[in-house]
């Protein structure tokens, strides 16, 4: 008994310290990249975001939220703060969406640990008809969010 | 253009008389001029007009609008997502057949909403019957209580949704009348397809313009609603049955 006991511990300490390493391999990999652990956020499109972007940092699902609301009882559809609208502008231009291992929301909420439920019903895909009205994406640019 | 339709509903009565005056013409503008930016009023009521007469053997009403809203087949019909179907009606005594497309008939007074417990199944200002996904339990009570059989239940992951139509896993969902496209002043997938391929046998428009074509056939010939004993006034009608 008192043996199992002491291999059973032994397998977590091993897999604790397994774990902690690949931690350490993927936040030097960051760290690498942009000066510190944390994901690194690819935008390819337009010089500006709908509002600054420390506002949407914060905001942005309560923005989403509120144009939800509208869009969907009172048929108001502006673009300018609608969730189609942040997909057809941070889509990767090679993947066309925003989920996938870089997709632009994945990558933070992954990091997070926080489960989005838009994508659950929405396209994460860029809209094509709409993307030929938006600027061309350019080589991306990692920034930390 | 807002201004004008802000002031036509701040003089309310006034506007009405206006309207009546100069021939229709400023609320035909506002029908077709709503800017994305202001909310659906009740000034307003979409509707349709099936002419069963000219409705035969075929399908381009159904299949445009799956095509437009993405409804994709898992090869189950009992559980396949259905927006809009055939339904081809016989009379025993002539053996007389007619088909007619069913879908959901925007009821003015809709039971659907009566019971959802959440708010989520409701109606726009402008008559059209919208479940709102982000708040349906998926409990379908509306299912139970919609007289036509307009509703379906998504029990599959979806994949490959529409930007404009999103769809999932757990939610009720029917005929948005193609809500995305009336709000860009479009007419939904299944007139237009009914025009284009099929036998012209659908007209779309505003019930309360007095001046659009769907208003005057209605004044013209008789029509009927389906199930009108029930007194849900349908905005889809039908003519020949
Ligand atoms: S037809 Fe059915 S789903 Fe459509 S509004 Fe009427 S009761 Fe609701
Ligand atoms: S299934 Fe959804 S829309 Fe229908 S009654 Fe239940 S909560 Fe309301």
């Amino acid at each position: 008994m008192r043996r199992k006991t002491t291999i059973i511990a032994g397998v977590i300490a091993a897999l604790a310290a397994g774990l902690f390493a690949v931690g350490m391999v993927r936040a030097t990999d960051s760290a690498a990249k942009s000066g510190g652990p944390g994901p690194v956020v690819k935008i390819h499109r337009g010089e500006q975001c709908v509002e600054d972007t420390g506002y949407m940092r914060r905001n942005h699902m309560k923005v989403i939220l509120h144009q939800r609301d509208k869009t969907m009882h009172q048929g108001i559809r502006t673009a300018k703060h609608s969730l189609k609208n942040c997909v057809d502008c941070h889509a990767d231009p090679v993947t066309g969406s925003v989920l996938g291992q870089d997709g632009f929301c994945a990558s933070c909420h992954e990091y997070a640990s926080v489960k989005i439920d838009c994508f659950s019903c929405h396209t994460d895909k860029a809209d094509k008809a709409a993307l030929a009205t938006l600027p061309p994406p350019k080589p991306a640019t990692g920034v930390k969010p | 253009m807002s201004l004008n339709r802000r002031e036509f509903i701040a003089i309310g009565g006034a506007a009405a008389a206006a309207t009546a005056l100069a021939p229709g013409l400023r609320l035909v503008e506002l029908a077709q001029a709503r800017s994305p930016d202001e909310a659906v009023t009740s000034l307003q009521r979409w509707g349709l007009l099936v002419d069963i007469g000219k409705c035969h053997d075929c399908d381009a009403c159904v299949t445009a609008c799956h095509e437009e809203n993405g409804i994709q087949s898992h090869g189950r019909p009992a559980t396949d997502a259905q927006w809009i179907r055939k339904v081809t009606l016989k009379d025993k005594q002539t053996g007389y057949v007619q088909t007619l497309p069913v879908m959901c008939q925007h009821c003015e007074h809709p039971p659907c909403v009566d019971v959802c417990p959440t708010g989520a199944s409701f109606k726009r200002a402008d008559g059209i019957v919208l479940v709102d996904k982000h708040i349906c339990i998926g409990c379908r009570y509306c299912m139970m209580a919609c007289p036509y059989k307009a509703r379906s239940f998504v029990h599959e992951k979806t994949t490959e949704q529409k930007p404009h139509a999103p769809r999932g896993m757990g939610t009720v969902e029917s005929c948005t009348l193609c809500v995305h496209r009336v709000d860009a002043g479009k007419i939904p997938a299944c007139v237009e397809a009914c025009n284009k391929d099929g036998n012209q046998a659908m007209v779309f428009g505003d019930l309360k313009d007095p001046n659009s074509a769907i208003t005057k056939q209605l004044a013209s010939a008789p029509s009927t609603q389906l199930r009108p004993d029930l007194n849900l006034n349908t905005g889809v009608r039908y003519r020949g049955i």
